[in-house]
């Protein structure tokens, strides 16, 4: 059987990555209630608090932006933020610990570093989905006016990287299950805090830099900036956080996946 | 064995080491050290040993996934350091644990490992529809993995492990488990693998499968090599080629222990090995041994048989059981 083997067996690295998400593809065209979970879930926020508080609230102070419509882009930011970072951290660390999918894919060609970039290829891709199915319904639901939103697109692809690549590592540190609730410990409360809700000058003095520095409060200005249309350095500022978070957890997760898997 | 020599060289080790880092509070201890090895095409390559010998991480090694610490390896001519990717598509590896794809049916595992080989999809469903006939797994082609049994798991990793047509087979303990109907199947096809020119390295426990299968064998302990050869070149070199088993009734055990004692203790050219139901004497002649015995001591039951694989093993690494 061995002669032909080097005929047929390619060695294009590049395209390695999309071999994994190819076979991503293909699990989840069987399982689209994810994808719907995904995009209802921000939905139902955006209706319970942004339409029914929001008639409540009013315009948001300073801004002359109707509530709904300045929590709209948050919602966003938060979707992305959740769906890459939920697949990259719960769904890779079932892989790791309990299917041993890369135990099987690092004896094939595939190499670490493959993995890796599929892995975040395929977190980034579902992000920009729910993202897309998000901006679809709040379009149609008049909070989206300003054609500057089309942005929104590839500013929630560069969250669900900074996400997916901060998933990738963390899901190298968890242990157990139980870590993963440690882990929510400090979702939750970004969620609700991250300006999400309510803006910066309504924090404290002394809690507006702990709040700056989530990540989420970035990935939040950037999608407000850009769906209101209202851009000016703090989006570029916003964008460069997440690069670099993405970038860095990206080196990171490289060592332990390296430890981890090649040992 | 001189027809194989012919054939071109598929691995190349020499001095192989590999030593893991120090873990808490532990000190580093070397997994491998100083193994040569070599492997043919078409040749059969068993690594016994006990427990923690080091054979799964000799496995490692060889696969390109775990890179040695100490001396050096071709696989294919090849460094594995460098050329990890295109050593491994043109290896199979069949791992301890099965590590199916378990989101995926038989066929889609089949197909989806094939494309992490980067090959077409049309190859991989007309080789995918070959290697469910091999597999004997043509009922359940379309079922999920899950759905499948032990035997029927394990047929499906060679099966896999076969989609790229691999000039070298690494088989990791792959019938550990299986009823010996299936371990038979399995016999059979491995032969047949192996006839059609590819290499086998197998790691096993059971010395009939490497002595079936294996033209060689390499016998580790601690991580290093302590005997190589054919089964046949280890049995002559290491042990008398027959086994004389005696077993006594209760009391009389301490009796005939005694009286093989005493005969070898006159000249017997044998050796005694002490079993708690049974003694084995190794000798040249069986039934040379027998006879003298008898005329000192009656056995419930003897029987002669010629030395195996395993109790070359035992000699070699003791009878103490290694966690």
């Amino acid at each position: 059987m061995g002669s032909a083997a080097t005929a047929t067996t390619r060695h294009r690295g590049a395209g390695r990555p999309w071999w994994l998400v190819e076979r991503h593809l293909l699990v989840y065209r069987r399982s689209w209630s994810v994808f719907v979970a995904d995009v209802t879930e921000p939905l139902l926020y955006l209706i319970a608090i942004g339409l029914g508080i929001g008639s409540l609230v009013g315009e948001v102070a300073g801004t002359g932006v109707p509530y709904a419509r300045y929590l709209a882009p948050a919602l966003l930011a938060t979707s992305a933020m959740n769906s890459a970072m939920n697949e990259a951290s719960q769904r890779v660390f079932m892989r790791i610990k309990l299917e041993k999918t890369y135990q099987t894919m690092i004896t094939t060609p595939m190499t670490v570093r493959d993995i890796q970039f599929g892995e975040v290829s395929w977190a980034v891709l579902r992000g920009l989905a729910t993202t897309a199915g998000f901006l679809v319904a709040a379009t149609a639901m008049g909070l989206v006016r300003s054609p500057f939103a089309l942005l929104a697109i590839p500013a929630a692809a560069l969250v669900g990287f900074a996400f997916a690549a901060c998933g990738l590592l963390v899901a190298t540190l968890l242990r157990s299950w139980y870590d993963y609730l440690y882990l929510q410990l400090f979702m939750l409360p970004m969620f609700l805090f991250a300006t999400t809700f309510f803006p910066l000058d309504r924090f404290p003095d002394a809690v507006r830099p702990v709040v700056q520095a989530l990540p989420l409060y970035h990935a939040v200005t950037l999608l407000r900036q850009v769906c209101l249309g209202r851009i000016d350095q703090h989006a570029a500022l916003s964008a460069g956080y997440l690069l670099l978070l993405g970038l860095a957890a990206c080196a990171l997760a490289a060592g332990r996946w390296r430890r981890m898997l090649q040992s | 064995m001189t027809s194989a020599h012919r054939e071109p060289l598929l691995v190349e080790g020499s001095g192989l080491g590999k030593t893991y880092p120090a873990g808490p509070g532990g000190a580093a201890v070397p997994a491998v050290r100083g193994l040569d090895l070599e492997l043919r095409r078409g040749e059969a390559l068993g690594l016994l040993g006990t427990n923690g010998a080091g054979k799964s991480t000799t496995m490692r090694m060889l696969a390109a996934v775990s890179p040695p610490t100490h001396g050096t390896l071709r696989v294919f001519g090849l460094d594995p350091l460098h050329d990890g990717p295109r050593i491994r598509a043109r290896l199979g590896v069949v791992p301890q644990d099965d590590m199916l794809d378990q989101e995926l049916t038989v066929r889609e595992n089949l197909v989806v490992y094939g494309r992490y080989f980067g090959l077409p999809k049309r190859v991989l469903r007309e080789r995918a529809e070959r290697l469910i006939e091999f597999a004997a797994l043509e009922a359940k082609a379309d079922a999920p993995v899950t759905a499948l049994s032990g035997g029927m798991r394990r047929r499906l990793t060679i099966a896999r492990a076969l989609v790229n047509e691999p000039e070298i087979l690494l088989l990791d303990e792959p019938t550990t488990g299986l009823d010996p109907q299936a371990r038979q199947l399995l016999w059979d096809r491995l032969i047949r693998l192996k006839n059609d020119g590819v290499a086998l390295i197998v790691t096993t426990h059971y010395m009939d499968e490497a002595e079936q299968l294996c033209d060689r064998v390499l016998i580790m302990e601690r991580g290093a090599l302590v005997a190589g050869g054919s089964p046949r070149e280890l049995i002559g070199a290491h042990v008398l080629p027959e086994v004389l088993e005696l077993r006594f009734t209760g009391t009389e055990h301490a009796a005939g222990c005694a009286a093989v004692k005493e005969l070898i203790a006159e000249g017997a050219p044998w050796r005694l090995e002490v079993l708690p139901d049974r003694l084995l004497v190794a000798a040249a002649d069986g039934q040379d041994a027998q006879r003298r015995i008898e005329a000192r001591v009656l056995p419930r039951a003897s029987l002669v048989r010629r030395a195996t694989l395993e109790d070359v093993f035992l000699a070699l690494t003791g009878r103490a059981l290694v966690e």
